[in-house]
Parts: C-alpha cells; structure tokens; sequence
C-alpha cells in the first residue's frame, strides 16, 4: 500500500541530505508511489550512498580547491575576447579576468551590465532604446560640432535636431546643463536655430580652450560611467548590455527590471547588495571565465575560494593585501611575502606563533596538522594489561 | 644573551688563531674543526653558535623601523612625550585592540588609524605645547621645524613615552619599547651564522656579514678617537653619518636613497634582509623548501607493459637506494643474505646499524665479518627491490597528482620508465623530460603513501571529478582500429592481442571463415577486458553530432552501447578511454573501485598497443596528398575569397561600406575581411576533409581523439590561413605597410597576413615572415602566461592551505574561523560519487520499486 505525502514528507525531512536530493528524492516517490517498507529501503541506500561520497574529516579541502582553479591557469588564454552574443562589447577573459576577480579588484577592467527590461519596454526595440537613451551617458560629440571661435572669444556648438530627438534631449537642457557644468553661460543663439553659444567667464585662449576640452567631459543625459548601451535581442524580449558599470543609478532607471539585472563588477554587487550577493557573483565569473574557456572545475572548488574570501563579511583579495597578510602566524605571512616587515612588527608587539597552520609547521620541521597529520591513533598496549 | 663585546675590528691572527673579542671570537662559537667553542665547549657542528654586541658610540637609527618610528614622533608630544589623545580615546582603542585580539585579526589597521588620529591633535592635551611639523628625509633624517634631530634626542622622547601609552601605540612594553628601535648597542651574529670559507689558496674569505660587521667597528672606533680628542662637530656629525649608513646596509643593502655598500670586486654585498627576503631567501628558499636525502632524478621514457601503478628503475639507481629494515629474528636470515651480497649485487645491502647507532658501510673487506656479528635490533639499509612503495614527481607540481606512489620495477634501462597512461597527471612527455623519485624510509609513510597516494587512487581528478588518467595517443587509435568496423580476427591474432591480460579463454566465435576457421571481432576482444554488469550508454567522440541523435541506429557506429560488460555496439575512442573524457573508465573507477579500474587501464593500454600493432598505423607526407581536382577547387575557393575582399576594399575605398553598429569604418571593414577570410580557410579545410576519408591515418588520429585536429590537417594540406597578433590581421612593420613587398595602405588579403599556401606545398618568403610573426606571439603569450598563473596559483595555496574539513563537516582554518558550515554546501567529495545528479535517486528508487521513474 502506498503511504502519503505527509508521511513521505516526514521520513525525508529529517535526512541530513542537501535540499536538491530530498527534493528529487520526495519527487520520484511521488510520482512511483510506494509503500512504507520500500520507503525505508529506498532512504536506507540513498543514506548509504550519501554518507560514501561525503568528504572525509581532515582532508584539507583549501589545497585541493586552490590547486584545481590554479591548474588549469596554464591552459589559459591570455587575450580579450569579444563577448558571446554581443559582438559589439570587448570583455576580459580568460586568464586575467581570473586574476581580476581573486584580487577582489574595485572596477575591472572591463566592467559590463546585463539589463533586462520591464514587460512594457521588453517586446518593443523602439521603447528598450528609449530606455537605453537614458542609461548610456550622451556627451556633447555625440549631439553636436564644436566650433572655437578665437575671433569672438566663444564656443559655437552646433546641435544636431535628429540627434537630439533621437536622444530624447532638448536645446535647453543641453544649454543648462552645460552651463552648470562648465560654470560659465551657455545661452541659446537667436540668429541660428539649435545653437548654443558658451562665452568663457575670462576673455583668453586659455580658458577657451579649457572650456573647449572640458565640454567633452559634461554628462548631458544618462549615466556618467556608462559609454556604451547595446539592445539586443534576447530569445523573445530585448535586454540591454552595457560597457561600463553602475549598478546603482542603472536600477533607479524606469523601465528596466530590477530584479533581473547583473553586472560583472563584483566590487558594486557588493555594495549594493551585500556580502552575499557577492559571494554569488565570485562564484558566477568565475565559473563563467573558466568554462568559456572549456575547462570544467567542479564548483565546490570556486565556492570555497568564494567563501574564503567573503567569510570575514567584506570582499578580501586572495593575497598580500587580503587573506596571506591577515594570517594569524608570523611565520605563515613571513613565508609569502614582504618577510622582513613581518618579522619587524612581529618583534615590535611581541607576537606568539602558535604553530597551527601549515607553513609555520614545515618551517620549524615537525608535521602539520591536516589530513593524517591531524589525527592521532592512541592505543593501549595490549601486554600493559 | 650577549657572551662578549667585540672591539677588535679584526678575525684571525697571523696564526690563523681567533682574536679575543675579535669578529671571531671562540665565544662566539667554532666554526674550525678541533677547536671548542669557549661558551658551551662544543665543537664545530654541535655548537649553535652565540651572539655578542658592540657597544656603539652614538645611538643610530635602526632602518627597518624607520617608519614606525616617524610614525611614533609624529604622534606624540616633543615636550612631555605623552600620546596626542585624550584618555577617553585612549581607552576606546584598547577596547579595539582586545576585541580585534578575540577576533584573531590583526591590528595593523587601528594602528594605522590611532597614530593618524594622534597626529592631528595641534596641542597636547597634557602640557598644553602646541605641536610641531616633523619631516622625514630620506633615508633616515627627522626635521622637525628645519632642525634636524638627533638619534639621541629621538630616543630621549620615545623613553619618556608611559608604557600605558605604548600599549595605545600598538607595542607590547613587555617585548619592545619604542626607544629599542633606536640603537645603543649593536647584537654580532655568531660566528655560524656568517662562516668563513677557506679557499684552494689557503686565503681565508669572510662572509659578507663580517665584512660589514667589521666596517662598524672600525668607524665605531674613530668616533670614539675622534670625540675623546674633542674633534670639530662637523666632523663627528660626519663620523655619525658613517656609522649610521654602516649600521643601515648592516641590516638592509637594498634601502632607496641609500648607495649599497659593495664588495671589493663591485658586488654588493648581501646583508640580513637580503639572506631572509625572495624566493631563494631563508624563508622561501631553506626553510619551506627543503633538499632531501633518498631521491633520484632521471629521463623518462614510455613502457606500456608496466601497470600503471608500477614505475620502472634502473638497476643502477636501485642499487643506491636504500631501505632501513630493523633486523628481528624472523627477518635475520634474510638480511644476512643481503649483507652478504654486498652493495655490487643487486638486492643487496650497503649500510648497516649497529645496536650502538654506528653506520657502516658495507664494503668487500667488512661484509663477511657483519654477516657473522649481524643479530636482531641492528638496522640494514637494504637495496630498494621490485614492490617497494616510492614517491615519483615532475615538476611544476601544480595539483596532487603531481605526486603520486608507485611500485617500484627494477629494469635494466638507464632512464625511469612508466605507463603512458600517466602521463596526463605529471603532463608528462618523453621528449627529454626529466622525473624525481623519492624513496620512503618508513612504515607509517609507506603505508601512508599506498593507501592515499598510489597512482590507482588517483585516477579521478577531484577539479572535475572524472578520470585524469587515461588512454593518450596509441591506446585511442589502438581501440578505435580494433572495434571499428567489423573485423575478421582469426584465433592466433586475438590470443596475441589478448596476451598479456589476465584473458585466457575466448567467447563464442561471432562466425567461421570459408576454410572453417573460427574467427572473432574487435568489439569481442574489447569486451574481453570489461568487468561484467556495467551497462552504459554514451556517443563516442567520432559521433558526428546530428540535429537528432539516432541512438542505436547510428550508421556511422559511433553510439557505444555497453551492456552486462560486453560491447554491443558502437566505436571505443577517446570518449571512452581517453583522459579527462573517458566515460567506460569513470564508470568502472566509480562502480568497481579503483582496482578495477587500474586494472582495466592496464588492460586497455596492452590491448590498444597490441591493436595498433594489429592494424597498422603510420602517417607520412603522402598522407596529405589530395587530388588535383580538390587542390584546383581549393585554389579557385581562394582566388574567390581574395576577390571578395578586394570588393569589399574597394567598397571602402569609395565610403559605400556601411559601418557595424559601435564600430567605426576601419573596424567594420578589417572585421569583415577576416570574416571572409575565415570562411575561405574552413572551406579549404572542407574540400580537403571531404577527399581524405577515414581511411586516412591523420583523419583516424583527429576524429578519434588521439592526436592532432582537423584544423591541423587542413592546414597541412589545404591552407594555413590568416596568422593574427592579439586577434587582429598583421599590421606592424613599417610605416603604412608590413613589408615592402607591399604598397602602402593595401589592404589585401596577402598584405596582412594571410597564408594561402599550405604547409605541405610549402609557404612563400612573406607568407613565412607572417607566419613567424604569428608564432612568435605564441611564444610569448605561453611565456607571460606561465609565470602569472605560477604567482596566481602560489597565492590561492598560500590562502587555502590551511582549510581542513573539520569532524562535524564544516570547513574551518586555522583560527577557528568557520569558513563553510558544510563543505560545498552539500558536503559531497567531488571524486566520490554522482551522489548529487537526480539520475543516482532515479536509480535508487527504480531499482527498489521496480518501477521507471523517468
């Protein structure tokens, strides 16, 4: 006789199995049906099975994980790729996008966003661009002619109509906003339509031709940081991709979908939406990069460096500046690297090695303590009675 | 701790005799056999060696601590020395300091912090002194308000400091005050720690320590003279200076703005901080790096009839291995053998230890005699025999697998010899390589070593999980020759193929030929080495990838169906035996044990060796002929491609090319040039694939897995292609053209770096200057890549290395700290099992029930 869900449920519950095993598990009994002999068999040999392929106490994981992502560094390409899909945006991969992510790098060196877009905006490309307007940073090349005038002393911008419609933007905001930025008056011409005249506040070449450069560098609409917006589309909606990254202002944009939304700078998942978050996205460049590359490494490797690296609740580099530096042994951070500071400031506060961890063990040649270093067989001489 | 004050900027007398309170003082410790060492009357060897001091005139900065130091002055009073913060801070920071003890961080950031809070107080809040801007000059000069201080009034200041305040400033008063880092007196390190040498000549050389050592000394003494005789200020400030820069390069000779003090001949010297720093330094290069007695290194060559768990040795190197074994009464004739065999006969002995701890070596003259006095606790060094446990190793050592135990083979070759098949792990090949091995000399480490380390165990990868052992090369083509297509093999050539397995009965005959003779196929023979039960199902790397894969009416036998150990059908390549792919080998690692699968590696590789021999394999250049018609098609196919591109030049030439969306013109059209030219090589490749048939060898190699691609034969006898640097067409060279071969802005296809001949028909002048071009990049990029992943790699062990899973399955370091609650958030070992794929429940399940889940 087949028993129930409840009682299916209560057998399963209390196993100490990950939660997609017991998920699976519950489902294929569900679905076969059994009775409660066979229940008890079926979670008997899964238990048997599970408690095999468990990892054994003392095996000393880290050195595993750091040697299964470090070898596979020599495989590596060291080239930037153009992006799978996107054939418009340049991504770092490979070995220095692995690099990039363990050093916990504020800003990559080629920061990119994923953006999908809001029902309303997401079947439409005219509506995904319009959102796309407001996300990529419009400068003035991109609107207008400069022209210097050293005759009347004054810049002459010349404003492109189609452009400004096509970048949803009028004359007098582009006047404003240059105004602002440049903290000199921009009036609009009277004489020629779509034109703007900046006059420097000082009457010399010098500060013409500082305005003249410094144009270049106003935001006039849209995200400064953000060069380039591409739509493309994805299956069946268009989503955005972005060259440069900001996380923050990109999710205030009406239009886009907050919750699917994704950036490859680690440093800004992190601050926006915390350790955890960032933990994931460790998890998830890194697995892409390697992958892309073809190499498969199990992610229980990447989660470990992941977690070793976030466990402290902010995003520490693996190496000098992070992890080795913060080890407690004076002989372990010694041993990596800058040795003699070590040993200066060790002498300075009178540090004790406790000779715990690996390094300061074969240093001062005796066993360390992991794997069957770590395990001590007491016995009782059987003579001793 | 200090035994003597040395004054005597001198070592040895004319005697060669240490001088008392010289450099070398015999206090100091001995370095020269037959003298003892005055301190603890020890001779050379035994003796530590103990420190003395000199005594220096005028206190002088110590280098290392510099910054500290501007540090700790710039943060408190220079009248009263009280700390620039009010006491409430004070005690705040305490607070910190303790709680980041509890944490076990460390504190380098509040100390950073506290001395930047400190510094910004403009008044001391104890004598109410307004403060003063203290300035550092390199390399060791304190100004404050355009004076310069002394280190004697520096370290007046830091003595005055309260050792409440020193705990505040992130110092231990019980260990170090701030005023030690202003030195008084000078530590000399003993004598063993800066030896002499004595050359050929009988000249004594000194170390590079005592040279500098001796250099303070000296100018030590002329200050002293100098300010007894009452000496102009100028000229003691300048004696200062000296002994300042001395008592600096004593400690570091590699400080900026510092000259670095030389040796005679120009090389400067290497003083404490250079012995200590880098990768050969003390900590890297002695002290976590070790040299090992009981190892050997030699060339590797191939023997694909050992097992894999076997290495072979040659006879020489065996006999100078050795084995300690404690003599007991039940092994006392056995060793009595071995000691009478002597070192020159092979399982012999060469050392033995007496009951006293005395080792002997064993020699002609004294054998016979330890034959007779040999008795039981003794311990003989016995010559390492076949089945002894070793470590073998290649470098780099990037994963465990680096490292594994085999069991040792004593063969009569002069180079070692292993397995083929494990290879992949030591990413070894037999062009010269060079392999360690190490010997064990104790139980625990050999029963260690078999256990966890032997080649078996290790046959999955714990990155991926799979098999990282496997079959390379011959044993592909080998087992792809023999079960492809259905082969006649007659009795004597299947007993020969099957030889050396542990086969020695034949299945059913699969038919009789027209004479009556019995014969069986491939697929026959392969099952022979296949455990019985193992069902699999999988393509095979041949498989040629169709929309809809037709299982097992696969016309082109690449779907490989295993049921109940025997091979029904389909090819056996690289996806099943091959390192990192093979699905048979994983399957029979993780459902039999890694016995079986050694077994079955060791079965396969005699069998496919034996295929390969069976069927025949060569390759040579008559391999990549191709008919006149498929060369012509070829030539026409690129003349094609050429005159597309100069379309497309001459669409750009006239602006007419419309630019890709975010790239500009001259992007859109090399893009597009490349595009074309891509397109032409893979369709050369494609005429070229179609006209060589998997009759060919080099096709067999590439479709099979075994060797080599497609791309690789195309470009033998098809087309190179286009060679690129950083993934764009050749553009270097001189101004406006590559060569000067070419007109200036030609754009063309031949101008940039496309190759149109093949490696067979051979490459033309430019072509071959292009494809160096190209290759060298190659060459670089393996160069530059090499040593960033080696640092990427020492930094990710140095911050794992010390995460071990814990009794409770939670990963933790050595602080404590938890890192994973459970390892991989499921706590599965990535080599164990598939526990974590649903088809493991589905099989559960079904198998209990008897009913299909899927």
């Amino acid at each position: 006789m087949a028993i129930g869900e409840a009682t299916i449920d209560s057998m399963i519950d209390v196993l100490p199995l990950p939660i997609i095993i017991k998920e699976t598990l519950k489902e294929d009994v569900m679905k076969v049906g059994v009775t409660k002999k066979e229940m008890e068999e079926i979670i008997e040999r899964v238990m048997d099975g599970y408690n095999v392929s468990c990892v054994e106490p003392c095996e000393a994981v880290g050195v595993i994980s750091a040697q299964s992502i470090g070898e596979p560094g020599t495989q590596m390409t060291m080239r930037t790729f153009h992006y799978a899909g996107v054939a418009e945006i340049n991504v770092t991969l490979g070995l220095p996008r692995l690099i990039e992510i363990v050093d916990a790098r504020k800003t990559p060196s080629t920061p990119m966003m994923t953006v999908a877009l809001a029902k309303e905006y997401a079947d439409d490309r005219d509506q995904a661009r319009k959102v796309a307007w407001e996300i990529e940073a419009t400068h003035i090349e991109h609107l207008a002619d400069l022209t210097t005038d050293t005759a009347n002393m004054q810049l002459i911008i010349d404003l492109n109509e189609k452009m400004l419609h096509q970048r949803g933007i009028d004359v007098m905001s582009v006047a404003d906003k240059l105004g602002d930025g440049l903290g000199v008056s921009a009036s609009i011409s009277d004489s020629v339509p779509d034109q703007i005249i900046v006059v420097p506040n000082k009457s010399s070449y010098r500060e013409l031709l500082q305005i003249a450069k410094k144009i270049h560098t106003i935001t006039l609409k849209g995200i400064d940081g953000i060069k380039r917006v591409v739509v493309r589309k994805e299956e069946d909606e268009y989503t955005l991709y972005t060259e440069g990254s900001e996380l923050k202002a990109v999710l205030d944009v009406d239009g886009i979908d907050p919750t699917r939304i994704y950036t490859n700078n680690i440093g800004e998942i992190y601050e926006v939406f915390g350790i955890e978050a960032a933990r994931n996205s460790i998890i998830k460049e890194a697995m892409d990069t390697l992958n892309e590359q073809g190499l498969t490494v199990d992610v229980r490797h990447i989660m470990l460096v992941s977690d070793i690296m976030t466990c402290d609740g902010e995003v520490k580099q693996i190496g000098r500046h992070g992890i080795s530096g913060e080890k407690a042994s004076v002989f372990a951070r010694a041993a990596f690297e800058v040795t003699v500071n070590h040993l200066l400031d060790a002498g300075m506060r009178g540090e004790i090695d406790e000779l715990n961890g690996v390094t300061e063990n074969i240093i001062v040649g005796q066993p360390i303590k992991l794997g069957t270093g770590d395990v001590h067989l007491i016995a009782r001489n059987p003579l001793d009675n | 701790m200090s035994v003597t004050s040395v004054i005597a900027a001198d070592t040895y007398d004319d005697d060669g005799y240490p001088i008392d309170m010289g450099l070398m003082d015999l206090r100091l410790g001995v370095i020269d056999p037959g003298l003892k060492c005055k301190s603890c009357g020890s001779r050379a060897g035994e003796c530590p060696g103990h420190f003395g001091h000199i005594e220096l005139v005028a206190p002088v900065i110590h280098v290392g601590f510099n910054k500290t130091i501007r540090k700790a002055l710039r943060s408190i009073c220079w009248n009263c020395s009280s700390l620039l913060l009010e006491e409430k801070k004070k005690n705040e920071f305490l607070v910190q300091f303790k709680k980041l003890k509890e944490m076990g961080h460390l504190p380098d950031t509040l100390i950073n912090n506290i001395f930047k809070e400190a510094r910004k107080s403009k008044k001391c809040p104890y004598c109410g002194e307004s403060q003063r801007e203290i300035k550092f000059e390199k390399p060791s000069d304190y100004v404050e308000d355009g004076r310069k201080l002394s280190p004697t009034e520096i370290r007046d200041r830091f003595e005055n400091i309260s050792d409440d305040d020193v705990r505040v400033m992130g110092m231990d008063p019980g260990s170090a005050r701030p005023e030690w880092m202003i030195l008084t007196v000078l530590p000399v390190p003993p004598v063993t720690v800066r030896p002499s040498i004595t050359l050929e000549s009988g000249q004594r050389s000194e170390d590079d320590l005592t040279h500098k050592l001796v250099d303070i000394i000296r100018i030590n003494q002329r200050f002293q003279e100098n300010r007894d005789a009452g000496a102009p200020q100028l000229i003691i400030e300048d004696l200062w200076e000296l002994l300042q820069y001395h008592v600096t390069t004593f400690f570091d000779n590699e400080v900026s703005g510092v000259p670095p003090a030389r040796h005679r001949s120009g090389r400067p010297l290497k003083t404490l901080t250079q012995r200590l720093k880098g990768k050969e330094g003390r900590f890297r290069g002695s002290l976590s790096g070790k040299r090992v007695n009981f190892s050997a290194r030699t060339v590797v060559s191939p023997d694909p009839n050992l097992s894999i768990n076997e290495v072979g040795v040659p006879l020489s190197i065996a006999k100078h291995m050795t084995i300690p074994v404690r003599v007991i009464s039940r092994n006392l004739e056995l060793m009595r053998t071995y000691v009478s065999r002597g070192s020159s006969v092979h399982p012999g002995a060469n050392y033995i230890i007496r009951n006293d701890g005395k080792r002997l070596k064993i020699t002609d003259l004294n054998r016979d005699e330890l034959v007779e006095t040999i008795e039981s606790g003794w311990t003989v060094e016995r010559q390492m025999q076949n089945g002894d446990v070793v470590l073998f190793n290649r470098q780099p050592s990037l994963h465990k697998m680096s490292i594994m135990a085999h069991r040792v083979k004593v063969l009569p070759s002069k180079t070692f010899k292993l397995n083929p098949a494990v290879c992949p792990p030591y990413n070894a090949d037999f062009d010269g390589d060079e392999m360690n091995m190490h010997v064990l000399q104790t139980e625990e480490s050999r029963a260690e070593a078999s256990i966890l380390m032997q080649v078996q165990e290790n046959i999955l990868s714990p990155r991926f999980g799979g098999p990282i052992i496997g079959g390379i090369h011959d044993h592909i083509s080998g087992l792809f020759l023999l079960t492809r297509n259905e082969k006649m093999i007659s009795k004597n050539d299947a007993l020969e193929l099957l030889k050396k397995s542990e086969i020695r009965k034949l299945p059913e005959p699969v038919g009789y030929d027209d004479a009556g003779e019995p014969y069986w196929d491939g697929k026959q023979i392969f099952s022979q080495i296949l455990p019985s039960g193992l069902d699999l199902e999988f393509p095979a790397e041949v498989c040629s990838k169709c929309d809809v894969c037709k299982k097992e009416k696969c016309e082109e036998d690449s779907y490989v169906v295993i049921r109940d150990g025997e091979l029904i059908m389909g090819t056996i390549d690289e996806k099943a035996i091959g390192a990192f792919k093979g699905k048979v080998l994983d399957k029979i690692v993780k459902k039999y044990g890694s016995t079986a699968g050694a077994n079955f590696v060791d079965d396969f590789t005699r069998l496919a060796i034996r295929g390969v021999m069976y069927t025949g394999l060569s390759f040579g250049i008559s391999d990549e002929d191709i008919p006149e018609d498929a060369k012509l098609n070829i030539t026409v196919n690129l003349e094609k491609a050429e005159a597309d591109v100069s379309k497309l030049i001459a669409a750009y030439d006239a602006k007419e090319l419309e630019a890709l969306p975010g790239r500009t013109l001259a992007e859109t059209i090399e893009m597009r040039i490349m595009q074309r030219l891509g397109k032409a090589r893979d369709e050369a490749g494609n005429t070229a694939g179609n006209k060589l048939g998997l009759e060919n060898s080099a096709v067999i190699m590439a479709k099979s897995g075994a060797r080599g691609s497609m791309l690789n034969l195309t470009q033998m006898a098809a087309c190179v292609g286009q060679q690129a640097v950083r993934g764009e067409r050749i553009r270097r060279g001189y101004a406006g053209r590559t060569l000067p071969h070419f007109d200036k802005g030609d754009l063309g296809a031949d101008a940039h770096g496309f190759v149109k001949s093949s490696y067979k028909s051979g490459l033309n002048p430019t072509e071959y200057f292009f494809h160096a071009i190209g290759g060298r990049e190659g060459l670089v990029d393996t160069a530059v890549r090499t040593s960033q992943s080696g640092y990427l790699q020492r930094r990710l062990v140095n911050a794992l290395q010390d995460l071990e899973v814990q009794y409770d399955r939670s990963v933790r370091e050595t602080r404590g700290v938890v890192v994973q609650f459970k390892y991989g958030e499921d706590g599965i070992n990535s080599t164990k099992s598939d526990f974590n794929k649903p088809e493991t429940m589905h099989k559960i399940v079904s198998s209990v029930t008897g009913k299909e889940v899927v």
